[in-house]
């Protein structure tokens, strides 16, 4: 019984941080329409920076969190304003194409820089043990991170007027436009916040796993769940997405070999879809 | 003054002519320089490239009154079938390999063999110890390791002595290899009387073993073996460190075998590994260098201590360099003949091939050794630790 506690509770501890993963795609995905194809390979530029910046300074990863938060934050508003900008309001598979070329862009010159081997950022910390199970101080760390980071994002989409901004983007763009709000600087600035939450996804996993290059596809995939269950452009919602997602996947393991995890994990996300297809809590009221 | 000055030299070089005039012969393979597998394929490159150096350095392999240079043409197959299938099929078809190593891993060493035997180009099959790929009819292929179903025979011997009522997980790779070995092994564990506890595959991309690390704790079990190769090995040996998972005896396929896995410091101390050579090993070779030799060599030559790795690739490249020179001509059919009969000796340890067509090429002579990272002094040292008569220090339970 103990043993389906520490599953689920550790399930909860890594959705945390799948979580925050999701919450930069659902911000971005609620606020413009764009399905953002390049998010897994953002998650690993993350890890990667976090890695030489660990390496070149011997600092705890847990350091580089606010300085992968300006960088990522740059380089989204980068992305938005040379690929993005021209496909909003157009077909939305412009923008996945838009997205996706930008996703191997990314892919093919990580490759040629650091090749596809594993790459592992050591740091370890002391942990909890309950019993026979020990859950490791990286995880709870990162666990804590996560929620800090969906806390200051909720305070800030709530009490500040850029945050006020994008909710009202994301609302109604037309009627923002009315009010004087400058909508393509808003939206570039949510995406640059969105692309900033992905890398600081990236950052956090870097402390629990080894990575490639290649890994981000996984946590993309994870993200879509995870956006689906927690509702289109609803960041808190992906917070408690992300958590529901590692609730499935702790409960799942002790009954059934770990390798049917995903067939579960997307077996779900499938009959979610079928009954709400806007996802579980909706952002933008249709 | 002049015209003699031109006339001499001229003559010297005459001279020096005919031994110029060198033969070469290539041989083909592909390494696996980036992706999962690089750790442990770079080690068997380096005992290729250590043994073609020495062999030119030497004046080149001498079959039938010639010497051949060798020469090495290599590609990097990025740890994937898929670049084995079209980089072997471009080593025979455009760079006319006249001989191919294969890549390191049983899964690429199939796709390769697939492609050496259609066009019946012998090749030593050098890191693949899965045994199924010997036994699909072959005529050219040739398999140094031991082969997977051996792997873990060591550990259970060890744990007879230890425990012999102890509760195993298996935890293992989801790759051809490993398969082969968990299942084997596991089918003589249930022989030997040892409860199984658990039996899990996890996919070769997994970096997160939590999951089935908590089943490992919530089944009880006292013994751990499985892995598969470097990544997911070191992986998950440092993870069931970290969870504090209570085992009190690991032994992991490959991973630990590399001097790299000493860096993990504390999550490495007691794990064993089945291993096809350590450096400490008293063979005595009918050719080629002994394995202290070889060892010092390559320590000096790479500032890292081999692994069996770095021997394989070392040892099965003597063997065909040995084959060569009996058969007394690069003429694959009689190079074939030759390795056919080949018994002998090199630093490896006993090299004999299996001439039974339904298992052409399985190894039948190699041995393997069981090493564990012990604390010595404060430092991490491997030692041998079984089979009795090759062993240099006790097992810790």
């Amino acid at each position: 019984m103990i043993g389906i506690l520490a599953s689920v509770i550790d399930g909860v501890l890594v959705g945390a941080v799948y979580g925050v993963a999701a919450m930069g795609l659902t911000l971005i995905w609620g606020v413009m329409n764009v399905i953002n194809l390049s998010h897994g390979a953002i998650i690993v530029l993350g890890m990667f920076v976090v890695y030489f910046l660990t390496n070149a300074t011997g600092v705890s990863p847990y350091y580089g969190i606010p300085i992968v938060l300006v960088v990522g934050f740059a380089a989204g508003v980068i992305i938005y304003w040379m690929s993005v900008n021209r496909v909003i309001g157009r077909p939305i598979l412009m923008s996945l194409l838009a997205t996706f070329a930008l996703n191997m862009i990314i892919i093919g010159l990580a490759t040629a820089a650091w090749t596809t081997s594993p790459y592992n950022v050591p740091i370890s910390l002391p942990g909890i043990t309950i019993q026979n199970y020990t859950f490791t101080g990286t995880h709870i760390m990162a666990a804590v991170i996560a929620g800090v980071i969906a806390g200051l994002l909720y305070l800030f989409l709530h009490y500040t007027r850029p945050g006020r901004a994008i909710r009202a983007v994301a609302s109604n763009r037309e009627a923002a436009e009315l009010n004087g709000i400058p909508t393509r600087r808003v939206l570039a600035m949510a995406f640059g916040l969105g692309v900033a939450l992905a890398c600081v996804s990236g950052a956090l996993i870097s402390t629990l796993f080894p990575f490639t290059v290649l890994s981000g596809g996984a946590y993309q995939l994870k993200s879509f769940v995870v956006t689906v269950l927690g509702g289109l452009g609803n960041p808190a919602g992906a917070l408690l997405g992300g958590i529901a997602l590692g609730i499935v996947e702790g409960l799942a393991t002790p009954f059934t070999p770990v390798s049917w995890t995903p067939i579960i994990e997307f077996g779900l996300f499938v009959l979610t879809l079928m009954a709400f297809p806007r996802g579980i809590f909706s952002f933008t009221r249709p | 003054m002049r015209k003699s000055l031109y006339l001499l030299a001229a003559a010297a070089f005459f001279a020096a002519g005919p031994a110029l005039a060198q033969e070469t012969v290539t041989i083909g393979f592909t390494a696996s320089q980036t992706g999962k597998l690089n750790n442990d394929s770079t080690a068997q490159l380096r005992g290729f490239e250590m043994w073609r150096d020495d062999v030119n350095a030497a004046g080149g392999i001498k079959a039938g009154g010639k010497s051949y240079k060798v020469k090495f043409v290599s590609y990097d197959d990025e740890s994937t079938g898929t670049r084995v299938q079209q980089l072997y099929t471009r080593l025979i078809t455009q760079d006319k390999a006249q001989f191919l190593f294969s890549p390191y891993s049983s899964g690429l060493v199939a796709t390769a063999a697939i492609i050496s035997e259609q066009y019946g180009k012998v090749m030593m099959s050098i890191g693949g110890a899965e045994e199924k790929t010997y036994k699909l009819g072959n005529k050219y292929l040739f398999q140094t390791y031991t082969g997977a179903s051996q792997y873990l025979a060591g550990a259970l011997d060890v744990l007879k002595k230890k425990n012999p009522k102890a509760k195993i997980a298996f935890v293992y790779e989801d790759d051809p290899f490993s398969k082969a070995v968990a299942q084997a092994t596991r089918d003589l564990a249930k022989k030997d009387g040892f409860a199984v506890a658990l039996e899990e595959s996890y996919s070769s991309s997994t970096t997160d073993f939590g999951p089935i690390i908590n089943k490992v704790i919530s089944s009880g079990a006292d013994v751990l073996l499985g892995g598969g190769h470097y990544a997911d090995g070191s992986t998950l040996a440092r993870q069931l460190h970290d969870q504090k998972a209570k085992l009190k005896w690991v032994t992991l396929l490959v991973a630990p075998d590399s001097p790299n896995f000493a860096k993990l410091g504390e999550p490495a101390v007691g794990v064993s590994v089945p291993s096809q050579w350590e450096p400490q090993v008293t063979y005595k070779p009918d050719f080629g260098p002994t394995p202290a030799q070889f060892t010092k060599e390559f320590t000096a030559k790479y500032k890292i201590s081999p692994g069996y790795h770095a021997a394989g690739g070392y040892g099965g490249a003597l063997i065909l360099q040995h084959a060569i020179e009996k058969a007394g001509s690069i003429d694959p059919a009689k190079v074939a003949a030759e390795l056919n009969k080949t018994d002998a000796t090199t630093l490896f340890g006993q090299t004999k091939f299996s001439t039974d067509p339904k298992s052409h090429g399985l190894q039948i002579g190699h041995k393997m050794v069981l090493a564990q990272w012990q604390m010595k002094d404060g430092k991490l040292v491997k030692e041998v630790i079984w089979p009795d008569n090759a062993k240099t220090a006790d097992a810790k339970y």
